[in-house]
């Protein structure tokens, strides 16, 4: 196992330093670069000033080389200055995680809280109108588009009665306290949660339907259990080995949902953070960003594999290849 | 004893039957009706534009924001163009690139998981670990920075690359560049079951190359569940091209896509909130009736739901 979580490490080392290149050159690829930035604020810089700059801040040199020497002071811990925000990126970015966390960590257990139970109930009367009702619900949350859900949520609760926050973390002013940021939470939060639940719940009761066809369930039953100690004790807790794996790998989606709810609803979180670096031009910002969200998803990832093996006994990664859900 | 074998009727044909369970499935039917008329009227969008005597760009900032009248049966937009229309227009493009990518990202994935499943081994290690690789990447993010990418810089000329034309293509291709990764996990997956059946030794000891092998026997016996993936795939293919070209990034103006309708919808939700409703409602119903169609094949192509 030791083993296993080892090699697994490397190969996720592996990939996120291959990804720092890419994202570098690709970042290299977006519109204008620093020089002209500079020339646009200073409309006395020459061409041959604007030569001269890119010679002393290494623009002009290969691809490679301009990496290197950024990998070599990342690894330093020197990640660089962030233009829009004028401090070093590392300085900048924990408290907009910080709202990021709140914002996917409540969403995310007000989504479980609704799938376990809903998936269960579709799962124990499978195709009965009930079951087809939440199957609806489900499609109808896994296909809305996430900034037009937000908009239509901020157009009901905000415009045509308005009783909820549109932006933002705090009024103007502040001194809202704890119930001004909850207020300004509720919309954000019931738009991530409406994004990820339709699909929790699915895999929910895959899971279930699943687990109730096997023969310790016919075994439990037999020997006298009740339907709702088989259902909640014996089948729920083997049906969340699958669900916590899949629920783990869709960590990527989840962000990817979180990215445009932060946008719509102008809250300062890292979905935010890496699209308004990425569409300002905050090169240093917007490498550091993105690499850690990679990271993070890449460390979600090995944790439901390692969650997968550990939660199912039978499941064995000794030979390492080959036995990935 | 004396009991008479009567002739059994044949079975019926696997379209048959694929035919009749896909009707069971009653969401997956209508959602094909929904989807086939939302294609004929978008097919229809040139002869919508010449009944109502308008046109999809022309902008008469005299009659902003106009209510739903007879020239204008849903209102014009907050440039005075007939709302109606540009989402006929909108939902030509919204389909097209859809289809258009899902298709695309199915060829890749069918490719990979073919050589991988075939070939096995090291190829297969390699090929499997770049689809973990791409599975576990922040997709919107990426992305993101693909389409923002200055096409000049990779040494396209200028104009071409300001062109809105060339943003549609640049659509399909960064979305199947992201999306192929389902199909080839599938497509390995039956394609390791395939080859050691007898048909395909049997092909390998008439003297059928391994491309042959592919192409001919492998890839006709692993077609259903490309079909069922891709056709699960055009509805996110919908949601991604729609949400990049809402941030402006995507399909760039004056082509209408449902998606870049919404572009600067934020300032519209106090003076025309309908403005808001319309592309993004037919959006979700799209891709709802996508999801659906393919949650109706999946089951009808089954083979243990047939069986049954």
């Amino acid at each position: 196992m030791i083993r296993y979580i080892l090699q697994r490490l490397g190969e996720s080392a592996a990939v996120i330093a291959l990804m720092s290149f890419v994202i570098y050159a690709l970042i290299g690829l977006m519109p204008g670069d620093p020089i002209d930035l500079m020339i646009n604020s200073d409309p006395r810089l020459t061409p041959a000033d604007a030569a001269r700059l890119r010679a002393v801040y290494g623009l002009d040199r290969p691809l490679v080389d301009r990496y290197l020497s950024w990998a070599a002071a990342a690894i330093g811990g020197d990640f660089g200055n962030s233009r829009l925000h004028v401090r070093p990126v590392l300085d900048v970015m924990p408290g907009f995680l910080l709202n990021t966390v709140k914002l996917m960590g409540l969403s995310f257990i007000l989504s479980v809280a609704i799938a376990i139970p809903a998936g269960v109930i579709a799962a124990r009367r499978q195709n009965s109108r009930l079951d087809h009702v939440i199957n609806l619900l489900c499609f109808a949350g896994i296909s809305v588009p996430v900034f037009w859900l937000a908009l239509m949520l901020i157009i009901l609760f905000s415009v045509m009665m308005p009783i909820l926050p549109a932006s933002g973390i705090a009024s103007v002013g502040g001194g809202g306290g704890i119930m001004d940021a909850a207020r300004h939470l509720v919309l954000p939060v019931a738009t991530l949660t409406i994004f990820s639940v339709g699909s929790y719940t699915r895999f929910v009761r895959a899971a279930m339907i699943e687990v109730l066809r096997q023969d310790y369930i016919r075994t439990a039953r037999a020997k006298g259990a009740g339907p709702s100690r088989i259902v909640w004790v014996h089948a729920l807790r083997n049906a969340m080995i699958p669900v916590v794996t899949v629920i783990a790998l869709s960590f990527g989606t989840l962000f990817s949902g979180a990215l445009i709810t932060e946008t719509m609803f102008a809250y300062p979180g890292m979905g935010k953070l890496i699209y308004d670096s990425i569409m300002g031009n905050d090169y240093n910002m917007a490498l550091v960003t993105l690499l850690f969200a990679t990271a993070v998803t890449l460390a979600a990832n090995l944790l439901a594999d390692l969650a997968y093996a550990w939660l199912d006994p039978r499941i064995s990664y000794a030979a390492g290849e080959g036995a990935r859900p | 004893m004396t009991d008479i074998v009567r002739p059994t009727a044949p079975p019926d044909g696997m379209l048959i039957l694929f035919a009749r369970r896909f009707a069971d499935h009653r969401l997956a039917l209508a959602s094909l009706v929904v989807l086939l008329a939302l294609a004929l009227l978008a097919a229809a969008a040139p002869a919508a534009e010449w009944l109502l005597g308008v046109s999809a760009n022309s902008v008469n900032l005299t009659i902003r924001f106009a209510p739903p009248s007879l020239a204008h049966p849903f209102g014009t937009d907050e440039l005075g163009r007939d709302l109606l229309v540009r989402l006929l227009y909108g939902g030509r493009i919204s389909l097209a690139v859809g289809i258009a990518a899902a298709l695309a990202s199915a060829v890749i994935g069918t490719i990979i998981g073919l050589l991988a499943g075939y070939y096995g081994g090291k190829l297969d290690a390699l090929l499997m670990r770049l689809t973990d690789g791409v599975i576990a990447l922040p997709l919107l993010p990426l992305l993101i920075v693909l389409a923002a990418v200055d096409l000049t810089k990779i040494g396209l000329p200028a104009e071409l690359a300001r062109d809105p034309d060339v943003s549609l293509y640049r659509m399909v291709v960064i979305i199947a560049l992201v999306s192929w990764t389902t199909v080839a996990r599938l497509v390995r997956g039956a394609t390791l079951s395939v080859r050691e059946r007898e048909f395909v030794l049997a092909a390998a000891a008439c003297g059928a190359g391994p491309l042959r092998i592919m192409a001919v026997h492998i890839l006709p016996n692993v077609v259903s569940p490309i079909i069922v993936a891709t056709t699960l795939s055009v509805g996110n293919v919908i949601l991604l091209e729609s949400v990049l070209s809402f941030l402006g990034l995507g399909i760039q103006p004056p082509i209408a896509s449902w998606g870049n309708m919404l572009t600067g919808a934020q300032e519209l939700i106090w003076s025309a909130p309908q403005l808001v409703f319309w592309p993004g409602a037919l959006i979700f119903a799209t891709v709802i009736a996508f999801n659906f169609l393919g949650d109706g094949m999946q089951d009808a192509l089954d083979p243990r739901a047939i069986t049954r």
